[in-house]
């Protein structure tokens, strides 16, 4: 199952790597993975994507809650909360046919042209999983060239959401 | 974070930056070090030297009047010394080895502290900081290697962090969920001056180990103990680590339960005691296996279910409510799910969990488990731990039995890994925490003698024995010049099963007899080894001779290596085959 996790770690070298090996010594692999500061510099936050059943996803949990460093980590799989991607998607459209298909779909997804070319343009979207999955369906057939994606970013709806397995204990 | 991404080398630090607060002595890395580790009551250090070393070395003989130095012979026998000196007297163990191979060969041992939870603090010298990333000659990433077998490490940047850094070092390994901790510290930051102050205060946000468990659960715990009418507490290392033996006793003995104790906690509950019911798992008793696989409510205390303990997970204890009190959340529910987890450590919850009892608990305790004491009497009776001696061939039990009666129980006794491990976990029955000291999460052949020899550093007027097979003493063997050079009391004695035992037991049972790579064919003549090395060596070869041999090992003064022939070919008995559940014990 498609799990988000949100962790608070103390903004320091070494502490990615921490976190990142409690999946790859179990041999998970991280669907998508960001790190950026938080209000205080201090704190960084990360944000990450991978699959795992409960139960591992638990004793995961408890083991990033472990961490020295570790101030928070939360499971937000099944609480009420956002995510947002941003993601830049480089399309083949060398014909009018196709640049019109494309910029329909631009317009539908409220998506943006941030370059254009003779032959391609790069759009910028911005939404969920499925909504980013959903633009890269249907502009595959026109011919997607490259994508870059930022990963998913992800907050509680309401800071008193209840957490499935959250503060240090 | 970022400097992960972007690593860019530390700017050289100047001089004249560092002179800053005049009123605290300036001193250089090496000596902040030194400084900083006897603020935190450090009195020996095990370790080796080496060029990343050198000027903590340098250090090391200025201040050796208040720091004890033991130069051991291989950096995996530094760490494992350091381990049996913080096993035994419960302070964290202080190890210090040079970059690169230095680093490595203390892996092993810091792998080992990892798994059995041992607070040490082992410091690596590292290549000059504007080296790190180039290949540089001794050059290995430490903190990359140690990362996933530490609770923390740090490579050290500045030379101002470094006091504060020693500081948060032995506050990490020695609280909550004990456990190694490594310093990385590049040699020119040795060189570097700053003023020395030492942290009064900690800054670690994200650490706040618990040590009382939530009050309600407890209570709810309690009341659910106190109804049981097959009730068993099994218990590990975690009591010994809270020192929580005493509360232990008083726990079982005012609720009349039965005692089973893992490999790791051997000793936190005395097994000479009439409710205990010896050690549980793959080589357990029988009455301790049937107890727990039979049990309405197991209360396990500082214990992580291992798979070595409770066999096939579905066949687990199928009736039992579990009450699980542990230190880490991590540990709990991890195998075996838990009714009542409380996070705490062991001794302050078992505090918590004496001061709710009713005040008469021993006679209603007595009278509702009297059918259950019946029926474990019964599986004590049928199944006891039991070998058939012999007049012609020392049997391995006969020994460890021999070395209980010799020692008058009171050794403390460090053991390697493998049959003979297995043959003291049940045929030494240690009175008191701290005395047996065994390498269980790791299994790590080597251990027994250099632990031994940290304890006996540590404890040098105490009857200090190490417990080792044939093959493991051959790994970490060396460690006799360091027993030597330190004029030490050490007792080596070596269960000589000229084989690989537990290896060929296994081979022996499940692979019909093949064995392969098990015989060790060419041992060397362990007197004589002992006798290089300036120590006493004694051999038994027959029954006869072995209370002698053993008496006059033990009180011979200085290193004594006791080789001890065994029978070759005997199994340990119980055992719980690979996937079977407990109850399947096969009996021998
Ligand atoms: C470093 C290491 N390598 C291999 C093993 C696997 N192993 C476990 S027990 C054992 C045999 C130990 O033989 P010995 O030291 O003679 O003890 P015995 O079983 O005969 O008492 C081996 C090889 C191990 N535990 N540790
Ligand atoms: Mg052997």
């Amino acid at each position: 199952m498609r799990r988000t996790l949100s962790i608070l770690v103390e903004n320091r070298y070494g502490e990615l790597a921490r976190i990142v090996g409690l999946f790859s010594a179990r041999g998970f692999n991280i669907e998508s993975l960001t790190v950026a500061e938080t209000l205080s510099t201090d704190v960084s936050r990360v944000t990450l994507v991978t699959r795992c059943d409960d139960s591992v996803m638990e004793q995961i949990v408890k083991k990033l809650s472990e961490q020295v460093r570790v101030l928070e980590a939360t499971d937000l799989t099944g609480v009420k909360h956002v995510e947002r991607e941003m993601a830049l998607l480089s399309v083949k459209a060398a014909t009018k046919a196709a640049r019109e298909r494309v910029l329909g779909l631009v317009s539908a997804f409220r998506a943006e042209v941030v370059d254009l070319s003779d032959d391609g343009i790069i759009v910028e979207v911005m939404g969920d999983w499925d909504r980013i999955n959903s633009l890269i369906k249907l502009l595959a057939p026109i011919g997607i060239r490259e994508i870059a994606r930022t990963g998913t970013v992800a907050m509680a709806r309401s800071p008193e959401a209840p957490r499935s397995v959250a503060l240090k204990v | 974070m970022a400097a992960i991404i972007n690593s860019s080398p530390q700017p050289a630090i100047l001089e004249e930056e560092l002179e800053v607060e005049a009123t605290s002595e300036t001193m250089r890395g090496a000596r902040i070090l030194c400084e900083a580790l006897i603020r935190e009551g450090v009195d020996t250090i095990f370790g080796y030297p080496g060029g990343a070393v050198l000027h903590i070395y340098d250090e090391l003989l200025k201040t050796q009047d208040r720091i004890k130095h033991v130069l051991a012979r291989h950096e995996q026998g530094a760490v494992h010394m350091a381990e049996g000196y913080a096993k035994a007297t419960g302070k964290p163990g202080v190890a210090l080895v040079t970059s690169g191979p230095g680093a490595t060969n203390s892996v092993t041992g810091i792998a080992n502290a990892f798994m059995d939870s041992t607070p040490l603090v082992v410091i690596t010298g590292q290549v000059p900081s504007l080296l790190i990333g180039n290949d540089a000659f001794q050059e290995v990433d430490t903190v990359g290697i140690t990362r996933p077998c530490t609770k923390y490490n740090y490579l050290l940047k500045d030379v101002r962090d470094l006091a504060e850094i020693v500081r948060e070092a032995f506050h990490i390994a020695s609280t909550g969920r004990p456990g190694p901790v490594v310093i990385d510290i590049p040699k020119d930051i040795t060189a570097q001056t700053a003023p020395f102050t030492y942290p009064d205060h900690l800054d670690l946000p994200g650490y706040r180990p618990d040590s009382y468990g939530p009050i309600e659960q407890v209570k709810r715990a309690v009341s659910k103990i106190c109804e049981a009418t097959r009730p068993i507490l099994y218990v590990g290392g975690g009591v010994i680590h809270s020192n929580g033996s005493e509360e232990l006793l008083e726990l079982a003995e005012r609720l009349n339960l039965p005692v089973t104790p893992t490999l790791m906690g051997l000793g936190c509950f005395p097994a000479g005691h009439t409710l205990c019911l010896g050690m549980l798992g793959m080589h357990g008793t029988y009455a301790a296996n049937m107890a727990i696989s039979e049990s309405d409510v197991i209360v396990a205390i500082g214990v992580r279910f291992d798979d070595r303990v409770t066999g096939a997970l579905e066949k687990f204890a199928p009736q039992a409510e579990i009450v699980h009190v542990d230190v880490a959340p991590s540990s709990i529910s991890k195998n075996v799910r838990a009714h009542f987890p409380i996070v705490g450590d062991a001794r302050s919850v078992i505090r918590q969990m004496l001061d709710l009892l009713p005040r008469d608990t021993e006679e209603p305790s007595r009278a509702r488990l009297a059918p259950w004491w019946e029926q474990i009497r019964d599986w004590q009776v049928y199944a006891p731990l039991t070998y058939k001696n012999s007049d012609e061939i020392i049997m391995p039990q006969f020994l460890c039995e021999e070395l209980y009666r010799l020692t008058g129980g009171e050794a403390i006794i460090a053991t390697d890994v493998g049959q003979h491990q297995m043959w003291l976990a049940q045929y030494y029955p240690f009175k008191g925490p701290r005395q047996s000291l065994t390498s269980g999460g790791l299994g790590t052949m080597g251990f027994g003698f250099p632990a031994a020899l940290g304890a006996q550093i540590a404890f040098p007027r105490r009857q200090v024995v190490a417990f080792v097979g044939d093959g493991g003493f051959q790994m970490t063997a060396q460690e006799l010049a360091t027993a030597v050079q330190y004029r030490t009391n050490i007792k080596i004695v070596i269960m000589n099963n000229n084989y690989l035992g537990m290896v060929r037991q296994w081979q022996e049972l499940f692979y019909d007899r093949a064995y392969s790579s098990v015989n060790m064919e060419w041992l060397p003549d362990f007197v004589k080894l002992a006798e290089a090395y300036g120590a006493t060596g004694l051999r038994a070869t027959r029954p006869s001779q072995l209370g002698s041999v053993l008496e006059r090992g033990l009180a011979t003064p200085g290193v004594v290596v006791m080789d001890i022939l065994v029978s070759e070919e005997e199994n340990v008995y119980p055992m719980v085959p690979a996937g079977a559940g407990l109850k399947e014990m096969v009996l021998g």
